[in-house]
């Protein structure tokens, strides 16, 4: 530890104030507290503060997300052994081709991301804040994974330029930058989002097995929804919703396992970084409004299927895990984490009930949250004070 | 009959170095300080010079803005020194102090017949005033007015802050006397609030008070929590506070004539050798306090808690309302990978610490910030520890915007600096609660 200080001490200089490379200051400052927490003291107010701090936060939910991203790794390799022949592959083949499918999609988030955030931080003089960390993965797992790698370092520069720089930086930001990303993708290039193509990584040229569909539960749903087919357990991957809640299935790559979604979950909200308040009430609502649609009366796939199917089939439980509790674009008082957690779920499953344009709702919902957060927010704050005001009057 | 009130929000800091119970004394010291920076919004007006003899009860200063309100010295002897800084400002009027104190005396026998402007007379020459403490914001108390109620909280919840009931035994008479000296300073009530589970033995000659009583962590101590419960400050309200000891004070000088502020201060924290309690007066220089007492040399000496308390040197002085030294070891240390890996425990809200927070029961803090600033990003934090009816993120950026009116309607009123010390604890941002609260308070100072 000695030695690396040293060595960090001596470097100092050039990338300080005067030095050659002041310029990279932000830059350098961000690898040095990465590596050594720096030794400054309090200077005002509290003598003492509490051990946890941004960089830590972060790195948890990073932590949460690996479950779902080494699930996903194995999952791009599984999908691309059954459409290239038909059979399950062995477990090492399918995550090594996993891994090269996945790792320069990961790459390019980050290089792309992380370059445009610290060359950002230098340009106001800020120090590099943490909030890439996690946006950086986030991206990669709510791509499909045959998605081209231009398209992702566009997505992601789009997200980290106009989705939250434009707005201050990390803090300041209305939408959830990954979101933003993917929202970006949707749009301009829908035929590399969705669609019966873009769920298994294939080899230049290859073609796939016969019999193989590449359809996904949501599509099936849409399609049976549209041509008057009723419900039946045929429509989901496998014939069961059991695939759906183990993940090997086709989707984009980290959004598929359930199971590894709940693992990250739970390593959220026991380390207190992700609030449960919004897992539970986005989860509540989704239920809530499936089972609306069980009770109307009314029939179509969409309206029959059983309501907590919802909330295991697409992207629902990573949308409801991982991009709704971002603290940032979420409401930020504990009331309307209620609110905003809820109306995300019941929106996703009118989304996906009700416009087959879009067979996922869950990406549509949270942005749409994203944007009223602020607004549930006030309504909160006024209430705390009117009480204050009644209290003056009485 | 007062309120019964549980605070559930809020978390005690167990840290090392916890004061035995025994008195403990070591050399008077040499010098005394009575500093202006502890009183806000006070512009010193000086009476003596250097070299003037004063007796204990002499006045010092007064303060620009009203007079009347002296600020006096707390032992007999010379004026020694007037340390100044920016612009001239006052910051410590020094006093060598005389070896056998000399009071001056003040007509105090009969007190109960007095009238209250004879009783705030009196109050104010001999330099009592000062401990008032006037809310909303904090200043020094209008001396023209009579408080809407005046509340005492009867213990501390806060830090290696001292046990009351040992700092305040036998002057159980004295806190007699000083609550009826409160009583006959407002129209409206005197709150004495006191803690379900600790002890309170010292308040049992008092009478003629409001007793409420509070249970739970820190904050329930702080007097701003429990005027919350009891009775919000709403706008236009003024409320006084006062600290037991200070009370004590009142009663002492009401009883006897003389202004003795001779008091029992806890002297504590994880580098002192002898955590314990000693005889201190107001304004006392530390560095008799400190002499053979420390384990290291690279301390922090804070006066007050390690929460509120004000940074001083190991030969500075004692603040004004301050009962307590708590000493801290720096942390200007490098960790490497300490925000993954952390070293040592620490004290913590978070979960995400699960060794410190679950397995650790008290700590050796250091001053390490354990992170750097950032803007908001995490919320939830500060309403866990924030037992007040009150929104404190919401208000904190209300003052960053410096929007006064809705400040005003977020309840600025109800809080000061120490009341929001523990979000700024909590803080994963690690912004500067206290000093932005400053600042906000200020602003409504002056708009008003």
């Amino acid at each position: 530890m000695k030695f690396l200080r040293d060595q960090v001490d001596k470097l100092k200089p050039t990338f300080s104030e005067g030095g050659k490379l002041s310029f990279l200051h932000s830059t350098f400052d961000a690898f040095e507290t990465f590596l050594f927490v720096p030794n400054h003291t309090t200077k005002s107010g509290s003598h003492i503060r509490d051990g946890i701090d941004l960089k830590r936060t972060m790195f948890i939910v990073v932590i949460a997300m690996i479950p779902a991203l080494l699930f996903g790794m194995w999952n791009v390799g599984h999908q691309q052994s059954l459409a290239l022949t038909g059979a399950n592959g062995n477990l090492l083949d399918n995550f090594w081709v996993g891994l090269l499918q996945t790792l320069p999609i990961i790459i390019v988030s980050y290089a792309v991301g992380l370059g445009i955030e610290m060359g950002f931080a230098q340009f106001r003089g800020h120090p590099v804040n943490e909030g890439f960390l996690v946006t950086g993965l986030l991206i990669p797992l709510c791509m499909p994974p045959d998605v081209p790698l231009w398209m992702v370092g566009l997505a992601t520069a789009f997200a980290v330029v106009i989705g939250k720089e434009v707005f201050g930086g990390t803090g300041m930001n209305l939408l959830n930058p990954a979101l933003t990303a993917r929202m970006f993708l949707y749009i301009g290039y829908p035929s590399s989002m969705s669609g019966d193509t873009v769920w298994a990584a294939l080899p230049d040229g290859a073609t796939t097995v016969e019999g193989y569909s590449g359809a996904t539960a949501l599509g099936n749903l849409a399609s049976a929804t549209s041509s008057g087919t009723g419900w039946s357990n045929e429509l989901l991957a496998g014939g069961s919703i059991m695939p759906a809640f183990w993940g090997n299935i086709q989707g984009s790559i980290g959004e598929t396992s359930v199971v590894a979604i709940l693992i990250g979950a739970v390593i959220l909200v026991a380390s207190g970084v992700g609030s449960w308040k919004i897992m539970a009430s986005t989860f509540l609502g989704g239920l809530f409004m499936g089972w609306i649609f069980n009770i109307s009366g009314s029939s179509g796939a969409w309206m029959d299927i059983p309501a907590f199917y919802h909330l295991i089939i697409g992207g629902f439980a990573f949308g409801a895990v991982f991009m709704a509790t971002d603290p940032v674009s979420a409401a930020q008082t504990e009331k309307g984490k209620w609110v905003y957690g809820f109306l995300i779920g019941v929106i996703t499953v009118l989304i996906r009930v009700f416009n087959p344009g879009y067979p996922e709702g869950i990406m549509m919902a949270v942005l749409l949250m994203n944007v009223f957060a602020p607004l549930i927010d006030y309504y909160v704050v006024q209430s705390n004070i009117k009480t204050r005001l009644k209290r003056v009057q009485a | 009959m007062g309120i019964n009130v549980k605070i559930k929000r809020g978390m005690d800091i167990a840290l090392e170095g916890e004061p035995h119970t025994d008195v403990l004394s070591v050399d008077a010291p040499a010098t005394y300080a009575i500093k202006p920076t502890d009183f806000k919004g006070l512009v010193p007006k000086l009476q003596v010079k250097q070299g003037d003899e004063v007796k204990a009860g002499d006045v010092l200063f007064v303060d620009k803005g009203n007079d009347r309100i002296q600020f006096t010295s707390p032992v007999s002897g010379e004026v020694a020194e007037i340390v100044r800084g920016d612009r001239r400002a006052v910051l410590e009027v020094k006093i060598l102090a005389d070896s056998e104190i000399q009071y001056a005396s003040f007509e105090t026998a009969n007190y109960t017949s007095k009238s209250r402007e004879e009783i705030k007379s009196l109050m104010l020459d001999a330099g009592l005033w000062p401990f008032i403490v006037q809310r909303p914001f904090g200043t020094l108390a209008d001396t023209t007015i009579s408080p809407k109620a005046i509340h005492v909280s009867g213990f501390d919840s806060s830090p290696l802050s001292a046990d009351l009931n040992v700092t305040l035994k036998g002057e159980e008479e004295y806190l007699k006397v000083g609550f009826e000296v409160l009583n006959m300073l407002t129209d409206g009530k005197v709150h004495l609030n006191i803690h379900n589970k600790k002890g309170n033995e010292v308040y049992s000659k008092v009478s003629g008070v409001e007793i409420n009583t509070f249970d739970g962590p820190h904050p329930s101590g702080l007097v701003g929590v429990q005027i919350n419960k009891i009775d919000p400050i709403n706008k236009g309200d003024i409320v006084w506070t006062i600290k037991p000891q200070h009370v004590a004070f009142l009663g002492k000088f009401f009883a006897t004539g003389n202004l003795n502020l001779e008091q029992t201060i806890v002297v504590a924290g994880s580098e002192i050798q002898k955590p314990a309690y000693y005889t201190a007066r107001i304004g006392a220089c530390v560095n008799t306090l400190l002499e053979n007492n420390l384990k290291q040399d690279n301390v922090r000496v804070i006066s007050g808690n390690v929460l509120t308390g004000k940074q001083i040197e190991k030969d500075g002085y004692l603040g004004f309302r301050d009962n307590q030294l708590s000493v801290i070891p720096e942390g200007d240390q490098y960790e490497m990978l300490g925000w993954l890996f952390p070293t040592y425990p620490r004290p913590t809200l978070s979960s995400s610490l699960p060794i410190s927070k679950f397995l650790k029961k008290t700590f050796k803090v250091n001053t390490n910030p354990h992170g750097e600033p950032r803007a908001y990003v995490v919320t939830g934090q500060y309403e866990k520890v924030m037992p007040m009816d009150i929104m404190p993120q919401q208000l904190i950026k209300a003052v960053m915007a410096k929007d006064l009116e809705l400040m005003e309607s977020l309840g600025i009123f109800e809080v000061l600096e120490e009341d929001m010390a523990l979000c700024e604890f909590v803080c994963t941002s690690k912004i500067e609660v206290q000093k932005v609260l400053s600042q906000g308070l200020e602003l409504m100072v002056e708009e008003s």
